[in-house]
Formats: C-alpha cells, structure tokens, sequence
C-alpha cells in the first residue's frame, strides 16, 4: 500500500475555461488553463470551487478527463436537479475564471512507467471519464501494455468520447447499452453481465490489474464479477459515484 | 496556519473575491440543516458509498474484533461476545470529504468505551485496520469519551457489506473515512501512523468542521 503522498498543501488556484466541448446532450468537456498546474497522474481528480456574488460558496470533486502532459481537463455529467454541474454545464464558457485545486488521489492512479500488467477497465456512464485519462496517457506514452475497455451506457448518443474510443490502437473496446439500441447494433445490450466481464477480463495468471468506475450499483457488481472471476481484491480498484462529483 | 483554508473562502491571497459569472447557488439543505453543515458540504438522503477496492464480505462465525498494542496485551472479541455487550442506538450527522453530508442517520452500535475499558494500555493513538486491507489513524482521545462506535446497525438493520458490515467504526465527528468499515481491530500506538487514505495526501486528523480535507489544510 505504499503511495504517493501529496506534498504540502494543496492551494487554491485561478483556472481560465479554453475550449469547451458538448460530449453528449448532458455532458461538457471542458478544458481548463492553469498557470501554476503542478502536473498529474492518470485517474486523479481535482476540486472546482464557485462563488456567488453574495460570497455562497459550492466545492466539488471531478475527475481529470486528460491524461498527464496535456491541458487540464474535466467531464461534467449534468444532474438536472443539481447545484453545480448545470452551471459547469450551460453557464460556464470559454474566458470565465473558476477556482480549483488538485490534484487529488493517490490510489486510482495508472502510471505508464514500468507498468507491465494488463488493463482491464470497466466504466458505467461517466465513469469513463477518469479511464480516458488511463487509456490517453496510454496512448501518449506508447505503453506496450494490453488493455480492454468494458463501457456500460444507457444509449449511443449518451456514450462519452464517442469518437476517440475506437482510436486507443490495440485497446479493445466493448460496449454495452442498457436502455436503448440502434437498429443494427452489433454490440452487446443491457447490463453487464458475468458473461460480458469474462470477455474482457485477462486470465489472472497475467496478473492483470483493474480499474472500475461508476455509480454504486454498477461498481459493486463489476468489482464483485472481477473478485468471482478469481481476481484479487487489491488488484480491483474501484471509484464509486453518488459522493464524488456530486449534484 | 489551519485556519487559512477557511478565512480564504472565495478570495485570493490578494483578497479579490472571484465571484463566478453567473453562478448564484441555491443551496437547498432540509429544514433544521442550519448550523449542522459543515464548510464546503452539502445534504443528502442518499447514502452514497466510497471505497477503493471490492466489497469483503466475512462470515459472522469467523468475525473477530481485535484491540492490543504490539508487543503488549490484546483482547478479541467474537461477534456473540461483541454482540453481548451493552449496546445503543446513536443519531448522528456524518461528514464525508466528497462533500455529502446525510443528518439523523441512526446506528445499533457498542460504545469504543466499552470495548477499550477492558484492554490495558498507554496508548496516545490508534490505526484501525479491516477486512479487505483498508486502515486509517485516530488519535485515541477521539475514540474514548462518547465519541465513537462499533456500529452493527444502521436503521434498525444489520449493517449491510456495502457500508461496512458486518461492523465498522462511527467516529461522527470526523470525516466519514476514518469510520473504517469492515473494521477488525485497533492497534493501540504510541505516534499516529497514517493510514490508507492519509498515505494518500488526506489530511492526518480530518475535522470537517475546519475543512481538513487534505494535508496541509
């Protein structure tokens, strides 16, 4: 269990919003400026801090959509009833100023250098959003190790990065959609299932290691499908969401 | 400097405030939330559920709960001893440093007390260790005195694996990760020795109430 402790302490910074990006009808990229950036790894996340002209202020946690090396850069899934993520989502555009600080995590992390065992990664909705990270910086440090993504998401227009997924070279991408599919989907419908983790899971004896993230539910269950498939606990990591991130 | 995490809020160094365009907020905490939200938190009925790893899940019959200091005396206890002993039913508000806050929630649990009355020690500090690998460090004055639990409980139900059943700790007055779930045992020691999540930059001691989120907060 030896990690990386974060060095001093973590201060505010001043973040200026670059290019946004519409991913899906509910969810913005959106790629942030930060001078004093100390630099990150794969899977962290960072703290988005706003404040209303009144002095209200609202925190939270989002996971770092680009990989290490490359501008910073969130996901942000819209909650409709929520306080934050619509703003981050429709209000916010390219010139504002927010506050952040990060990053953050030390445990769901991925680093290219020297890493050997496969990667077997399980995302629901949008918790593909720290995965991209794992599998660009992948991409970025032409990391020889195999990799097969498992994306669970309720329809196609609501599948994040649709158009990069199908571009991280050797990664095989399985994708599954649980509510609705288009005429002539050839991938696989409904929710995940212990069929569709052994697909993409490595045999143990590769030691592979996994990465799991999405909301409680779905989590749990992958995690759990990993375990009965004779993986280690400690080489399951998991981020559940429901906490994290946040309305 | 604890406290400049807080006397920052919405400023710089510089004390320009950096208000957000066109965010105005809309905090809707429930009624009676009022003084009882912790700094940079918000309420919710879920129960939202974080761990880093899969969900162990041990039987009762092999259970035990372990408090001793290395080198000195220890004592276990299984479940029917743990379950033996005086139990009652706490309300309390919990804090996690994801920033949910969920208020009234109510615990069956065994007072810390209880359980650390019956080992002897000289202890000043304590890592909780569980099932699964997961620890983190208390100082033991949070733990004695009403402060803390071995919750088994929660609503009237036996605690389900996904929030730490069969038991974890209730330390209601920090962050909710020092509450280790799938909690086996305290080792009693002498200097605080950071556990899981503080190894990973969360902050040593963790009062929300002073936002310590982080080292160095």
């Amino acid at each position: 269990m030896a990690g990386t402790a974060v060095r001093g302490r973590l201060t505010w910074q001043v973040a200026t919003v670059g290019e946004v990006i519409d991913e899906t009808p509910t969810v913005r990229t959106i790629e942030l400026d930060v001078p004093d950036w100390a630099g990150h790894r794969a899977g962290q996340h960072l703290d988005v801090r706003l404040t209303a002209e009144d002095g209200y202020v609202a925190e939270r946690s989002y996971s770092i959509a680009s990989a290490p090396g490359e501008q910073v850069a969130i996901t942000v899934q819209r909650i409709a009833d929520g306080e934050v993520s619509p703003y981050l989502t429709t209000e916010l555009r390219r010139g504002d100023q927010l506050e952040l600080r990060g990053p953050v995590g030390g445990y769901f992390v991925w680093d290219a250098g020297g890493a050997v065992s496969p990667l077997v990664l399980v995302a629901g909705g949008s918790g593909i959003v720290p995965l991209r990270s794992i599998l660009r910086h992948r991409q970025r440090s032409s990391s020889m190790v195999p990799a097969r993504l498992l994306y669970s998401a309720r329809s196609l227009p609501e599948v994040i990065y649709h158009d990069e997924l199908g571009g991280y070279g050797a990664v095989a991408v399985t994708c599954t959609l649980t509510r609705r599919q288009p005429p002539g989907w050839a991938g696989h419908a409904g929710r995940v299932t212990p069929a569709m983790l052994a697909e993409v899971a490595w045999p143990t004896r590769q030691d592979p290691l996994a990465f799991v993230c999405g909301p409680t539910s779905f989590t749990e269950y992958a995690a759990d499908g990993l375990v009965a498939l004779g993986y280690p606990p400690h080489r399951v990591k998991t981020e559940r969401f429901g906490g994290t991130g946040g309305p | 400097m604890p406290a400049f995490g807080r006397l920052s809020r919405g400023k710089d160094l510089d004390g320009m405030s950096h208000a957000s365009r066109g965010f105005h907020g809309r905090r809707r905490d429930p009624e009676g939330a009022e003084g009882r939200v912790p700094p940079g938190q918000y309420v919710t009925e879920d129960f939202p559920v974080l761990s880093a790893g899969p969900t162990p899940r041990t039987a009762l019959d092999q259970w035990t709960f372990t408090v001793g200091q290395p080198g000195g005396a220890a004592r276990s206890w299984t479940w029917q001893e743990m379950r033996a002993l005086p139990s009652e039913t706490v309300t309390a508000d919990i804090h996690c440093v994801t920033r949910w806050s969920k208020l009234d929630t109510q615990w069956q649990a065994v007072s810390l007390d209880t359980l650390l009355a019956q080992v002897e020690h000289d202890a000043a500090y304590v890592l909780a260790y569980c099932d699964g690998g997961y620890t983190t460090n208390l100082p033991l004055e949070d733990l004695t005195g009403g402060q803390a639990w071995l919750a088994f409980g929660y609503d009237g139900e036996p605690l389900d694996p996904e929030h730490g059943g069969p038991a974890r700790l209730l330390v209601p007055h920090l962050y909710f990760w020092k509450s280790a779930k799938w909690v086996r045992g305290l080792r009693l020691l002498d200097s605080g020795e950071p556990g899981f999540w503080e190894t990973y930059g969360y902050h040593m001691y963790g009062d929300p109430w002073r936002e310590q989120r982080y080292a160095g907060d």
